[in-house]
């Protein structure tokens, strides 16, 4: 049950899911939600390498940090971003943002 | 622990501790796209945050499930309940759906998947010869101070920049409540 086949389908059924919500919905922040989703999955899916075919432990422990560093970045950013597009035009509604096209 | 290990068979609850920690990350991830209300979707991010950092241990780092624990579910998650609450976008009149846009974007997601996991069975895969089994903390330390110096330094940068980037893009809207009139700096400044 332990295995790199479960663990791949896991990360790869988060993906999708991931996916098919920052295409559907319209919410700025629930797209947030789902691109935290698609990041975790590419975590996991170095983690599983990294525990059944790798051939040194650390560098995917190492990988996956980076990615949680990146991925607290974009989230501080995206959310600030949200923050000044709903002082702007009082929707966070991603369709409702079409002014910003120049 | 004699007497436990007699009744409960230690493989046992592992295979269910397994199945219980895969089941909350798909029903968290579930919840996290599928409801309509923003905040049940954070609240579904959290849990199957949470099943990742069990599927962490389950992959033999425990640093790391603390670190998912500590950043995600600890940092991200408020923030992004701090960002709801300030934009509240619970009282906003939702617009009518243009229907076809979820099958298009259920279409993607299917593809994706179905192409996906043919390539994951077809590949045969084989681990390395010769796999050292070092998963500790001092190794990561070590190797984070040598070979991966220049990612550190990278993030840390990042960070850097992400946070004063940050700060300017939330307080863009402040500056121009000085060049926006009275008005402005009264919304701002409420109590």
């Amino acid at each position: 049950m332990n295995s790199l086949l479960v663990y791949l389908f896991l990360s790869l059924f988060l993906f999708c899911i991931g996916m098919f919500g920052l295409l559907q919905r319209r919410s700025l922040i629930a797209m947030l939600i789902s691109v935290e989703l698609m990041l975790n999955a590419a975590s996991l899916n170095f983690m599983a390498f990294n525990r059944f075919l790798a051939p040194d432990p650390a560098v995917g422990q190492i990988v996956v940090l980076f990615i949680m560093g990146i991925a607290a970045a974009e989230a501080a950013i995206a959310l600030s971003i949200i923050l000044a597009l709903f002082r702007k035009i009082h929707s966070i509604n991603i369709e409702q943002a079409r002014e910003l096209k120049g | 622990m004699g007497e436990i290990t007699r009744y409960i068979n230690p493989t046992v609850v592992a295979h269910i501790a397994f199945v219980l920690v895969v089941a909350l990350t798909v029903v968290g991830a579930l919840i996290a796209v599928l409801l309509k209300n923003i905040v049940y979707n954070v609240f579904g991010l959290a849990t199957a945050l949470v099943g990742i950092a069990g599927l962490f241990i389950f992959l033999g780092s425990e640093f790391l499930a603390v670190m998912e624990i500590l950043i995600y579910v600890g940092a991200i998650c408020i923030a992004i309940v701090f960002a709801i609450m300030l934009s509240q976008p619970m009282h906003l009149r939702i617009p009518p759906r243009w229907r076809p846009k979820v099958v298009f974007s259920l279409i993607v997601a299917a593809v994706v998947f179905v192409s996906f996991s043919v390539i994951i069975t077809r590949t045969p895969w084989e681990a390395h010869l010769i796999r050292t089994h070092d998963w500790s903390i001092k190794r990561l330390g070590h190797l984070l101070l040598t070979n991966y110096e220049l990612m550190f330094e990278l993030i840390s940068l990042v960070l850097l920049l992400a946070i004063v980037g940050s700060i300017i893009t939330a307080a863009a809207v402040g500056g121009a409540r000085h060049s926006g009139g009275p008005t402005g700096g009264k919304e701002e400044g409420g109590p």
